[in-house]
């Protein structure tokens, strides 16, 4: 197949009048590719930590996912119970490995069943924690890994995400400094998923319906930290 | 797909007497224009990002071979594999080879514009490979066999009845007496079908809205979620990309992220932006075991450095469609290929012709809000106006027109001449109308008289009647 990469490179340099070894192209690209200028990042997230809270609680709300706000982390356990009766749900849920999950005392819900690893179609109900999250759109960002596998963000009926006041940030531009700190520079887990509200389509007439494919309720636990 | 563009005009005649067809498109008129006018104005950099969207395009459009050769690179160093196919032929029988060493019987789809324009479903199908649209509005079409008739909303046409229909045809194994009469239970009928279909199937086939070239990833924007159903249950992805979907850096990828569900649903950010980078690792308990980027050209590089390229930019966000009368009139399957509205009567003649695809630069009002809602800023208005004038030189209009613009052209080169015979023929027509107002029929006017009466002049012509008013005041 490399000869229809040199071909349609090539028509492209031609097109564009340039030599492939022409160094100052190289350099503006490597340039760019190296700085990742940020460009126009919106006011609306600018905020103290308060405010962008409060921001992200109701950017999230106005895209029909659901807010808790716990004031720690032992309160989360709790918090996922009363959604799942509040639901009329099973006391059961899925979730991945992730070391501050399994750090909350779960003991304390002792009707509550919990299920590991990746998630099956049967899932009602999935526990996951995401990273960060963005106040600018009421937006989570999660990460695959064995921690927060993620199926667990796509297959159950009911997404439950944890995410602590203190990774929430302005903008998306934020969670890049943060991935780049964790994986490195060019370095990227298999996937991130950017989650705003739960499923929906507005396919049939574009009447917007709920749980398309994906889960059809978002509940999103802010724990204060 | 076969190629009805050439009857354009016999296409949208029917479409103009296709009672459901207008209904349907009553949606389009309604809604996605309040909603795109609401998301712009609350947030108030958005013109910004739009200049910033279209520098950051122009920017990776003059270093397009080195921005893939970047994102290429790193795709291979996250153990992905990248297929570089200069046309459709070549993308179908990658995809195809892809399919058979995998000995794939199943392949589930995500809304995916590229794979229309290279007609993939048809060839797999030949091939023995089954196809599973995910999409809603993507499923719904494929069971109707039809193409998409808007690039993010492909099943606008279609009116709730006519789904219903479809899914009782299809769906033999349900209860026939089930009630279908709400839109969300011919969802939930169309979620457990396909829930089944993700697990069955071997490949999962997306399309990408970016490359990033800084970190080799694809990334797909979607609502419904059924796009990440497919790229994470299946042991392969396949990603089938055009050339000019990179982007350098996830920075670049926000801009442009920022207007673009904007501009398509008025939504400020769509429900599922996922990043998809390399096959799963080896700590990864789901995700694909094999990651495919197909690159595709077909005729793009050839549009760099000429007068076209600007339509590169496009995110498909389908705004220009939204908001031009002319596919509100129509829709979309009378453009005849697989893209529809202002943008696909710029780009269609690119890469298919425009001796097949004449017909749709022409099919505008030159209204101009198409370009005034581009979140791209792409002047398409201009680049239609490019098109007709190769038609004109490459002799593609018939005769009748020719005659006309060259009789039209005479007359415009000289104006003392023109303002003669303007007079002549408005004092004319005034008179001879005098006593109607309007004209039902008149030579040479067949076009207009056929379908409404033509109003009479009044008086003299806009030239004198503006000297007229000058001089009084």
């Amino acid at each position: 197949m490399s000869d229809a990469r040199s071909a349609i490179l090539a028509r492209m340099r031609a097109s564009l009048g340039q030599r492939a070894e022409d160094a100052a192209r190289r350099a503006a690209v490597a340039d760019r590719l190296q700085r990742a200028p940020r460009g126009i990042v919106p006011q609306r997230g600018q905020l103290d930590p308060a405010a962008r809270t409060e921001l992200f609680c109701k950017m999230a709300e106005a895209v029909q996912a659901s807010v808790a706000r716990v004031a720690s982390a032992a309160a989360v356990p709790g918090e996922v119970s009363a959604y799942l009766k509040t639901h009329n749900l099973p006391a059961r849920v899925r979730m991945g490995a992730d070391a501050r999950l399994a750090a909350m005392p779960w003991a304390g819900e002792p009707h509550l069943e919990i299920a590991s690893g990746r998630a099956e179609g049967s899932d009602l109900a999935t526990v996951s924690h995401a990273i960060g999250g963005v106040a600018e759109t009421g937006t989570l960002v999660l990460t695959a890994g064995s921690d927060n596998p993620t199926t667990l963000n796509f297959l159950p009926e009911h997404h439950i995400a944890v995410v602590r006041e203190s990774d929430l940030v302005g903008d998306y531009e934020s969670i890049w400094d943060r991935l780049r700190q964790i994986h490195g520079k060019g370095v990227m887990p298999r996937t991130v998923n950017m989650i705003t509200g739960p499923s929906r389509s507005a396919d049939i007439e574009q009447t917007l319906l709920l749980g398309a494919h994906g889960p059809r309720a978002l509940h999103i636990i802010v724990v204060a930290d | 797909m076969h190629i009805t563009s050439p009857a354009f005009k016999d296409n949208a005649r029917a479409a103009l007497d296709d009672d459901a067809l207008q209904r349907a498109l009553g949606n389009v008129r309604s809604g996605f224009i309040g909603k795109r006018a609401k998301a712009a104005a609350a947030l108030p950099e958005f013109e910004q990002l739009r200049d910033a969207a279209r520098d950051i395009k122009d920017h990776v459009l003059a270093h397009l071979d080195l921005y893939l050769e970047a994102y290429a690179d790193k795709v291979e160093a996250s153990g992905g594999h990248v297929h570089w196919a200069q046309d459709a032929e070549d993308a179908r029988r990658i995809i195809l080879g892809i399919c058979e060493a995998k000995k794939a019987r199943t392949v589930t789809k995500g809304k995916s514009m590229i794979t229309e324009e290279i007609g993939l479903n048809a060839f797999l199908e030949e091939h023995a490979v089954t196809p599973v649209e995910t999409d809603l509005g993507e499923y719904i079409i494929q069971l109707r066999g039809e193409h998409p008739s808007h690039i993010i909303a492909p099943a606008v046409h279609v009116n709730k009845d006519q789904v219903e229909e479809d899914f009782r045809r299809v769906h033999t194994h349900l209860d026939p007496a089930r009630n279908l009469e709400e839109p969300t239970t011919l969802l939930s009928e169309a979620r457990a079908v396909l829930r089944d279909k993700y697990f069955q199937a071997d490949i999962g086939i997306t399309g990408a809205n970016f490359l990033v070239a800084e970190t080799g990833s694809s990334i797909i924007v979607t609502n419904e979620g059924n796009g990440d159903l497919t790229q994470i249950l299946p042991k392969t992805h396949i990603v089938v990309a055009s050339v000019e979907k990179v982007v350098p850096t996830l920075e670049d990828m926000s801009q442009i992220l920022r207007v673009l569900a904007r501009s398509a649903t008025g939504q400020d950010m769509s429900v599922y932006t996922t990043l998809s980078t390399g096959p799963k690792r080896p700590e990864d308990p789901d995700g694909p075991e094999d990651y495919h980027v197909v690159l595709l050209d077909n005729g793009r590089s050839a549009m760099l450095g000429s007068e076209f390229q600007e339509m590169l930019r496009c995110i498909r966000c389908g705004a220009c469609m939204n908001h031009c009368p002319v596919y509100h009139a129509v829709g979309g399957h009378a453009y005849g290929w697989v893209y529809p509205g202002p943008m696909g009567a710029v780009l269609t003649p690119s890469l298919i012709g425009v001796d097949q695809a004449g017909h749709l630069p022409n099919a505008s009002t030159f209204c101009g809000r198409c370009e005034s809602v581009c979140p791209m800023r792409i002047p398409l208005p201009k680049m239609m106006r490019h098109w007709r004038e190769r038609e004109f030189s490459r002799n593609l209009n018939p005769a009748a027109a020719r005659y006309g613009l060259g009789l039209w052209a005479f007359f415009a080169k000289r104006p003392a001449v023109y303002h003669a015979a303007m007079r002549l023929a408005i004092g004319t027509l005034s008179r001879l109308g005098r006593r109607s107002g309007r004209f039902a029929s008149l030579p040479f006017a067949g076009g207009w008289t056929r379908f409404r009466d033509l109003p009479a002049p009044q008086g003299a012509t806009f030239q004198a009647q503006w000297a007229k008013k000058r001089k009084s005041a």
